[in-house]
């Protein structure tokens, strides 16, 4: 049996200016996806956007659309002020949470909320997927780092309500770590990064000293460099039954990657997508591969 | 404040309880833990061994079943953590939620501790594990500033264990995949970041280079000493310029930060290295066991002496230390 996934946008991985923020929400909301994540994942520096801000996009986009709109959290959680945000939004009464820590997990099943996982969650088998289906899980995205052979047994023992999300397009967000890498290349200490961030829209590209593009830094984060691109396997997606395709945010022509998806799920020969893919694409995870491949 | 030391064979656990670990911990054979080298590791007749020898010396022993088993080796998670329970380990170390699930419905009075590769960083998602395995302690990643530290302390009811000394994560343990993303295989699933299979060292015209499955990690001038090419210990250009553009090739010492960790209540001290020889391993316990003894004696007026520091110094990656995340300008 073969279902049509639907099309997710994930979380904007990199940090922008706040009138690019709401210029992409208007756009996204036009765009052919069932589901829109949002919020700050990545640093809780970066506020362009306060929580109340995102909160007013996230009733907007569900005023305007008859999409599901999910708030994403930040997925290292260090500070109190950062559990304190967590708790607003686990709190906001309205938006189904994704959690990126364990952290956000426990709030949101003590609160008795259903809940999301992101890819930053390890759920690496069924056992994992059971153990929080039963604290209230209701999707999950398969950590980056897994492939469609893991995937399929994952599915055969997937829990009754759980669907399945792949992260299908996109930088891929490799690692987490305290310190900030862009706040480094700038020479700047952590506490005091300027923002540095806002200069890199798609992070800031890290090469080998044979100038091959390797990863892009993102603040605390890094990304590869090269995209994930699984729209060649979308027969495959299909045939496993996963119930949604993630799309990560570029900063431009996202609307693009967007509609070829969605031509190819309605049947039809997709626009070519590398033209919005400078530096290649990648799909070695999915393969049992190396990522980068 | 127990001191935790590694042991990668028997002589290293030997080595480890003869110069005053309170707590050795140690991983079996295979992909169930987060050191899964060529020639290291316990197999279960050397295990008991071990587990004698520390016991009978009124020693604690903690084994590790720190990876993410994939449905394909769940049985052989399953079974390492049977023979934890068979061989009587004091505390079994996890990462997996199903893992840690298994553990406890199946072996309820054994201890479980969460293992760093759990990405804990938060009392919140401590309680998560407290509350759904009863964990009784958690080693918390190499992140965190001191005061992040005590914040979770004060905040928790599970006992908080931190490295002390050793090789240096930057990222979040249980959260990179910059391993996989080059070789296929990463410490969340094969229990090795950057295996030594992928690696290859180069002379060519422009000096010595390192490679991880063929992707260049650095080059070495004649004077330099070439480092292992994980890639977050590479130098890559960023911008105009070509330097260590995430971690520079160094270890953790938090030697002189041992009064304000006992003062906050950490409870154990973890000394990184279950890879190292068991020279390595006795001269680093003797150091960090006076050290632990002086300042529990004396805690205001602790003072690391110079020739612990410069011996650490000596071993250490890089040939440096670095106070790493609990010194927030390292941040």
């Amino acid at each position: 049996m073969s279902t049509n996934p639907k099309l997710s946008l994930g979380p904007i991985l990199f940090y922008w200016p706040k009138e690019e923020i709401y210029q992409f929400y208007e756009q996204a909301a036009e765009m052919p996806v069932d589901i829109i994540y949002l919020g700050e994942t990545v640093c809780s520096k970066r506020r362009s956007l306060k929580t109340q801000d995102w909160i007013d996009i996230a009733v907007k986009l569900s005023e305007q659309s008859d999409k599901q709109i999910v708030f994403s959290t930040l997925a290292l959680l260090e500070a109190e002020s950062e559990l304190k945000t967590l708790r607003r939004i686990c709190e906001n009464g309205r938006f189904t949470v994704e959690a990126n820590d364990i952290g956000a997990v426990q709030i949101l099943h003590q609160r008795k909320l259903p809940f999301v996982t992101g890819p930053s969650i390890n759920i690496y088998n069924a056992e994992t997927l059971k153990h929080l289906a039963a604290k209230g899980l209701t999707r999950w995205v398969m950590p980056l780092e897994l492939g469609r052979e893991t995937l399929q047994l994952m599915q055969q023992q997937r829990p009754e309500g759980v669907e399945t999300e792949v992260f299908c397009h996109g930088r891929m967000p490799l690692t987490l770590s305290a310190r900030c890498f862009t706040a480094r290349s700038h020479n700047l200490p952590k506490d005091d990064c300027q923002y540095k961030c806002i200069e890199y829209p798609e992070g800031r590209l890290l090469s080998t000293q044979d100038g091959e593009a390797l990863l892009a830094i993102n603040g605390i984060q890094t990304v590869s460099a090269k995209s994930c691109n699984l729209l060649p396997e979308l027969a495959e997606l299909k045939r496993l039954e996963v119930d949604v395709l993630r799309i990560s945010p570029q900063y431009r022509h996202t609307e693009k990657i967007v509609t070829a998806y969605s031509q190819a799920l309605a049947g039809d020969q997709p626009e070519d997508l590398q033209p919005y893919i400078p530096l290649g694409s990648c799909d070695g995870y999915w393969h049992g591969n190396s990522g980068n491949l | 404040m127990e001191l935790v030391c590694p042991a990668g064979n028997l002589p290293s656990l030997k080595a480890a309880v003869d110069n005053g670990a309170d707590a050795v911990y140690f991983g079996l054979q295979n992909d169930t833990n987060a050191r899964h080298f060529p020639g290291l590791n316990f197999n279960l007749k050397r295990a008991r061994e071990g587990i004698s020898y520390a016991k009978s010396r009124g020693k604690r022993i903690f084994m590790a079943i720190n990876t993410y088993p994939r449905p394909e080796g769940w049985q052989r998670w399953c079974e390492a953590v049977d023979s934890a329970a068979s061989l009587g380990v004091d505390a079994l170390i996890c990462a997996d939620i199903g893992i840690l699930g298994y553990a406890h419905s199946n072996h309820p009075d054994l201890n479980l501790h969460l293992s760093v590769q759990a990405s804990s960083t938060n009392y919140e998602a401590l309680a998560f594990y407290a509350d759904s395995f009863g964990i009784k302690r958690a080693v918390l990643p190499r992140v965190l500033s001191l005061s992040q530290v005590k914040q979770v302390i004060e905040n928790s009811q599970v006992e908080i264990e931190i490295f002390g000394f050793g090789s240096l994560c930057v990222m979040v343990e249980g959260r990179c995949i910059l391993s996989s993303y080059v070789t296929g295989e990463s410490p969340n699933t094969h229990g090795a970041c950057s295996p030594a299979q992928f690696v290859e060292y180069r002379e060519t015209s422009e000096g010595l280079e390192s490679r991880l499955n063929g992707i260049l990690t650095d080059r070495y001038g004649q004077d330099e000493q070439a480092g292992y090419p994980t890639i977050c210990k590479g130098r890559f250009a960023v911008g105009d310029n070509t330097y260590y553009a995430i971690e520079e090739p160094t270890s953790l010492n938090t030697l002189e930060l041992l009064p304000q960790l006992y003062e906050s209540g950490v409870r154990a001290i973890k000394i990184e290295g279950r890879q190292r020889a068991p020279a390595y391993i006795a001269q680093v316990t003797k150091i960090w066991r006076a050290a632990i003894d002086a300042c529990q004696r004396d805690p205001q007026n602790y003072q690391p002496e110079s020739a612990w520091q410069s011996a650490l110094d000596q071993v250490s990656e890089g040939n440096s230390t670095t106070l790493g995340p609990y010194y927030r300008p390292w941040q």
